[in-house]
């Protein structure tokens, strides 16, 4: 298909559960409809029905998310380069051709926004406001990070590597979008520069022709249109890690809501979540049985169990995992139950190899990050 | 524009992307000042990062320390003058 030529709107609206939650459904190249949060720079969450169609999110239904309006809309993959430099030994100018020809690895991950579920933060906060639809789970393919600061020659010394990409602000002062990792993470082997998604190239929205992928971390450090790595001797101090993307520095990262954290730290891994997708909130269902399904994930320890509840959470029954793909990935879960008439309160909570669990009540941050709270799906069965 | 031509992971070489998004249609509710507002707040992204915020409690504060933000961290170049009207349309409409 072509680039060109889209139409503005699919036409449709979809309400989001809660206030001002009215969004138009888009349709941009490469992309299905897609729930539109702003046009200019483009961000668009994934309908939360995809979810239920496999563990992997299609390419054409993963969320997008840029800070900054000047996207490099006009970009030749053949002219692409990829600066590797700073306190290296032997600077590096990398084409795509160069990266293509390094033996490759893949692994199966979820990208998840720091702001996904945002909307549903009480009190509301500023920010995109956002259902649960800014997450995805893709194979991504491409060749580790560490191989390619192995090729440049890292300095005793180092102690961050810092990453931008080509998109960047309409007004000269606004502070680039550039993220940090501290050499280990970066040099950990599991941090990887792709290019491919799904088995194809990613697409433009999604990073092309190149991304970080930090497994188990907030989408934050996927940096897209990745070309400038800088290995460097001090704790990078740019707007995007010293000022935003913070979290509170207490026990779960929580502060009373509405009030405001006296210290906090750079936001990092995702907490553990988990979801019923085959039914919608509000769904009218027959009485009897029936099968649920959802998947679960977290910040990389993997999934150790997953409970459902069709009582409002009085009582819990362990559901049937599905397939490993690995730890970083969505992992599946169906549990078969049976429904009386009346209302029921469905609720879902996974627990993690490392015994992290969702709270049942939920927590807060000025920022609207990290919600995990065990989500509850009502519905109606007759 | 340029076509995109399917390419798999092995491709080595693509086509130059032009990539073209669909025209931008959200614009800011209506109100005294309105112009002021589309002169201020348009220049580095589309009305409905606006349109889009929460229904907040005390709106006059919400909208002050979101315009205060645009000048301060994200260096938007706005006339002094123009702040005060600026929040009172947002605290109004919004
Ligand atoms: C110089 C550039 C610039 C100008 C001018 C500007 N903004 Fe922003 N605005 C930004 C950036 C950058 C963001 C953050 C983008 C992101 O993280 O997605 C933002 C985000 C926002 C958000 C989303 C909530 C938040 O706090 O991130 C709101 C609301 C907003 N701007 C309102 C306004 C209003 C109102 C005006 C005019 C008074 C304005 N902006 C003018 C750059 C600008």
């Amino acid at each position: 298909g072509g680039f060109g030529g889209t139409s503005a709107l699919a036409g449709d609206v979809v309400t989001l559960p809660f206030a001002n939650g009215e969004r138009p459904l888009v349709k941009y190249p490469q992309k299905r409809p897609m729930i539109g949060l702003t046009s200019r720079p483009p961000q668009l969450e994934t309908p939360f029905a995809v979810f239920n169609d496999g563990p992997i999110t299609p390419n054409n239904a993963f969320f997008v998310r840029y800070h900054l309006a000047g996207l490099p809309y006009d970009l030749d993959p053949d002219k692409f380069t990829l600066e590797i430099k700073g306190k290296v030994d032997k600077p590096l100018k990398l084409s795509l051709k160069d990266i293509r020809k390094m033996k490759a690895t893949e692994i199966v991950a979820v990208n998840q926004c720091s702001g996904n579920s945002r909307g549903f933060f009480e009190p509301r906060v500023a920010g995109g406001q956002l259902g649960n639809g800014a997450m995805g789970n893709a194979r991504w393919r491409g060749v580790p990070l560490k191989s390619v600061l192995e090729m440049a020659g890292v300095q005793a010394g180092a102690r961050q590597v810092t990453f931008g990409g080509m998109d960047g602000p309409i007004v000269d002062k606004t502070p680039d979008f550039v993220k940090a990792l501290d050499l280990d993470h970066a040099m950990s082997g599991e941090v990887m520069l792709a290019y491919g998604m799904n088995g194809e190239d990613l697409p433009f929205l999604n990073g092309f022709p190149l991304r970080l992928i930090v497994p188990g971390y907030y989408g934050t450090y996927w940096v897209k249109h990745l070309n400038e790595i800088t290995v460097i001797d001090s704790v990078f101090d740019g707007f995007w890690m010293k000022s935003a993307y913070r979290i509170p520095d207490t026990p779960n990262n929580a502060v009373e809501p509405g009030t405001t954290p006296k210290a906090t730290i750079p936001i990092n891994r995702f907490t553990v979540r988990s979801f019923i997708t085959s039914v919608a909130d509000g769904a009218k269902l027959k009485t009897g049985r029936t099968t649920l399904r959802g998947m679960a994930f977290d910040g990389g320890a993997g999934i150790k169990e997953v409970a459902v509840s069709t009582d409002g959470g009085k009582t819990w029954t362990n559901a049937k995992l599905g397939k490993d793909l690995g730890k970083y990935s969505f992992r599946e879960w169906k549990l078969p139950v049976k429904l009386a008439s009346g209302a029921h309160e469905l609720k879902v909570r996974a627990t993690s190899n490392s015994g992290e669990t969702q709270p049942d009540a939920p927590r807060w941050n000025p920022a609207g990050y990290l919600r995990n709270v065990v989500e509850t799906v009502r519905v109606a069965v007759a | 524009g340029l076509c995109w031509l399917a390419s798999g992971p092995a491709s080595v070489t693509a086509a130059p992307v032009n990539y073209q998004i669909p025209q931008e249609v959200a614009v800011f509710k209506p109100g005294p000042n309105l112009e002021v507002v589309q002169g201020n707040c348009t220049a580095c992204h589309s009305a409905d990062y606006i349109n889009t915020q929460p229904p907040m409690k005390n709106k006059k504060d919400f909208w002050q320390a979101e315009v205060t933000k645009m000048i301060k961290v994200y260096a938007a170049p706005i006339d002094e003058a123009d702040v005060g009207k600026i929040v009172d349309y947002l605290a109004a409409a919004y």
